[in-house]
């Protein structure tokens, strides 16, 4: 076994972004497919009212969320790049059977790997600004103001709904393979620990140097 | 310990959050409030008619009765004679016809089909007296009768059979003093009574709205707001508001709940929104015929069997009659569920001149106008009268037969039973041609349900159409309805998807499992 150390990787407002919005996206799921009519369990009405609510909520974590991004520099770690990607896709491929080593070091400064960050990139730009729009175009396209109906020049609900639906069936396969990538740390526990507790262990660096950075960890990026 | 408070805050404070913004104050309806008063407030007439020295007289001759009325009232008479309760019959236009001049008088409809060769017993509610052929005269004003809808004793009759004209013998020294705005027995006395007979027609207007209770109708209930029906049928120099689209085509001059409840009568916002697309007698009609049975059905085509050689009726249990040798088979139905239409306020009639079109499922006697896509629609409630009415199989024409007369051997067929010559007789007083054969055709009429209105307590909830079994709206075509509207494509790749995902994620799993226990076992 290799040797590990303790690392602050997630801080306390990330820790709580994530867990909001897991929470969100898991209420909103189950709030959404019933507005769908795929199940009962709300109530239509209470479904709708839940959902339409949770959606603010949201929204509002968004807004917080990309102005935390920006005045941290944290939006870089969403930076796509080529390097290691193909030892990672290779990693979850073939070494992650044999027990080699992760291909990319996790530290406070890059927590993401090259697939990580293309996935939680395209959540970010693609997935997430779909489904608030289509969502918005949803509550608004048309509405009631000062005694008369104003539309937004949406002629039918149909692709709005069905943008919607299916920017929601994808987000729930996102889901499902992220629940199953977060056992893949050094231990089975060892990313779920992470993120609640903002603590990582992980593989220590032979050639390691910076040690001293990691365990520093209010340290700001920019 | 830091980490776990943080943990805790960061999933029980969205939950608060959301409990927050959940708490929904709940507000009073101040609108309807509002409106509860405006209806209570009286109405007091502004004359006693039994103070006027006109009146103080008996009267035997109707007409003699109207001209007293037009020697106070000089300008109510030409009004009269360009209403639609008198002429029977307005200038409309219609989408693929052009300018047409259609009502009661000349149009078919889907019960006793017309008033040809019957007026002297159909134009026993027309507003007038002695219209029994098509040589009436509609210039003369003393030819209304102001009585069937002023009268406020509730005892004015019409002669069954008296081509309008009251029954002979009636006290017209007091009804005469004691005519007024009119009231619900007046209008209902022709209203409630269309098709033949209480609530056959509309399935909505009918006697038990007189004494119902507000469940029944909350505007005309007793016990609700005891409105009449010229408090939203409101009219200005006899020009009334409303709209009944067996005899009427354009957008125009309609009585809606718009017009004291306007366009955003809810408190919560949602059901605002739904305005735009479904008529307020959508959710707030659920069901009509609450008391008595309406006509849901009328098979012309059986009509003229005897048994024992004598004509003869059958009834269900509740004392409706199913069979008539006068008039066919009858199906009805009492708390029925309307069917969903999209309407924007237009309609065609099939005119008595139309080619019957043999290869279709039904023939439309008239046609609701208005989709999905038209932004002046929305869902209405209507009643469909289903039935089957003669035609010219030759001409493609529909048939009208005489059905009344005053003594049997004159070819009417509610006397005689003789199709035959019921339908020759019929044609020839129409001046139509007549090929001599008959059949019959598969009818629909379409009448938009809009009173009987349920209190809102009673109203559809969402999911009554928000659903995928047994939505309301099922059959309603054009529009995504979010709960009902299913993409089967959408839903079987969706959940492929996801089922892909478990899949790749379990056989990933079960390998790594593998693996792992090999490497440790080396």
């Amino acid at each position: 076994m290799a040797k590990t150390e303790k690392v602050y990787i997630y801080k306390s407002y990330e820790r709580f972004w994530h867990w909001t919005q897991a929470f969100l996206i898991f209420f909103l799921a189950l709030t959404g497919f019933e507005v769908h009519g795929s199940f009962s369990f709300f109530g239509f009405e209470s479904a709708v009212d839940l959902h339409n609510k949770a959606a603010w909520a949201f929204i509002i974590l968004t807004i917080f969320t990309i102005f935390w991004h920006f005045t941290t520099g944290e939006w870089r770690q969403y930076l796509p790049t080529t390097e290691n990607l193909r030892a990672q896709a290779e990693y979850y491929i073939f070494g992650i059977f044999r027990n080699a080593p992760h291909p990319t070091r996790k530290t406070t400064l890059s927590k993401l790997n090259p697939l990580q960050r293309l996935v939680y990139l395209s959540l970010k730009i693609l997935v997430f600004p779909v489904m608030i729009a289509s969502g918005l175009a949803y509550m608004f396209y048309r509405y009631p103001s000062e005694g008369e109906i104003v539309e937004l020049g949406i002629s039918s609900l149909e692709r709005v709904a069905l943008a919607h639906t299916i920017g929601a069936y994808i987000l729930i396969a996102f889901v499902v393979v992220h629940l199953y990538l977060i056992t893949t740390g050094h231990t089975v526990t060892s990313n779920l620990k992470a993120m609640i507790t903002g603590w990582e262990e992980l593989e220590k660096d032979e050639k390691e140097d910076d040690k001293k950075k990691n365990d520093e960890p209010e340290k700001e990026i920019s | 310990m830091k980490n776990t408070v943080t943990f805790i805050l960061s999933v029980v404070v969205p939950l608060i959050i959301i409990t927050v913004v959940l708490r929904d104050a709940s507000e009073e309806n101040t609108k309807l409030a509002e409106l509860r008063k405006e209806q209570s407030i009286p109405h007091i007439p502004g004359v006693d008619h039994s103070k006027h020295e006109v009146l103080q007289r008996d009267f035997d001759n109707p007409h003699e009765i109207t001209a007293t009325c037009l020697s106070c009232h000089t300008e109510r008479g030409e009004e009269l004679l360009h209403s639609f309760h008198f002429t029977w019959e307005r200038e409309e236009f219609i989408e693929g016809r052009g300018v047409t001049y259609l009502g009661k008088k000349n149009l078919l409809n889907n019960f006793c089909t017309g008033i040809f060769s019957n007026e002297s017993t159909c134009n026993r509610c027309h507003a007038g007296f002695g219209w029994d052929d098509m040589d009436f005269d509609f210039t003369n004003p003393y030819n209304i009768d102001c009585l069937v809808c002023h009268d406020n004793t509730g005892t004015y009759e019409k002669l069954k059979g008296g081509a309008g004209y009251p029954t002979p013998g009636q006290d017209f020294r007091t009804i005469v003093q004691n005519v007024g705005q009119p009231k619900k027995e007046n209008c209902g006395y022709c209203h409630f009574h269309g098709g033949g007979g209480n609530n056959v027609k509309h399935g909505d207007l009918e006697m038990a709205l007189l004494t119902a209770s507000r469940e029944v109708d909350v505007h005309m209930g007793v016990d609700g707001a005891n409105m009449e029906c010229v408090d939203c049928h409101t009219a200005e120099n006899h020009v009334m508001k409303g709209r009944y689209y067996g005899v009427s085509s354009t957008n125009e001059r309609r009585a809606t709940c718009e017009q004291c409840h306007t366009a955003n009568p809810h408190i919560d916002d949602m059901l605002n929104s739904h305005v735009a697309k479904i008529a307020c007698q959508t959710c707030h009609i659920p069901e009509y015929a609450k008391v008595n049975a309406t006509k849901m059905y009328w098979d012309w085509s059986t009509a003229g069997r005897l048994d024992d050689g004598k004509i003869f009726e059958l009834y269900d249990g509740e004392g409706n009659a199913i069979y008539q040798s006068i008039k066919g088979d009858f199906e009805w139905k009492t708390n029925v569920e309307p069917e969903y239409f999209w309407f924007n306020g237009t309609a065609d009639h099939f005119l008595i001149s139309d080619k019957v079109d043999t290869t279709a499922a039904y023939l439309e006697i008239n046609t609701l106008f208005g989709d999905a896509s038209d932004r002046d629609s929305r869902i209405i409630p209507v009643k469909v009268h289903r039935g089957r009415q003669p035609y010219d199989p030759v001409h493609l024409s529909i048939l009208q037969a005489k059905l009344w007369d005053r003594e049997p051997g004159k070819g009417a067929l509610w006397l005689d039973l003789d199709w035959e010559r019921a339908l020759i007789e019929g044609m020839k007083y129409l001046d139509r041609p007549y090929s001599g054969k008959w059949n019959f055709v598969n009818t629909e009429m379409y009448l938009p349900v809009n009173h009987m209105v349920s209190p809102a307590s009673q109203a559809l909830q969402c999911q009554d159409c928000h659903t995928r079994e047994n939505s309301r709206m099922q059959l309603v075509e054009g529009s995504y309805i979010p709960g009902n509207t299913k993409y089967a494509a959408v839903d079987n790749m969706g959940v492929m998807l996801i089922i892909l995902s478990f899949i790749g994620v379990f056989i990933h799993a079960v390998i790594r499992y593998f693996s792992v226990k090999k490497l440790k076992q080396s």
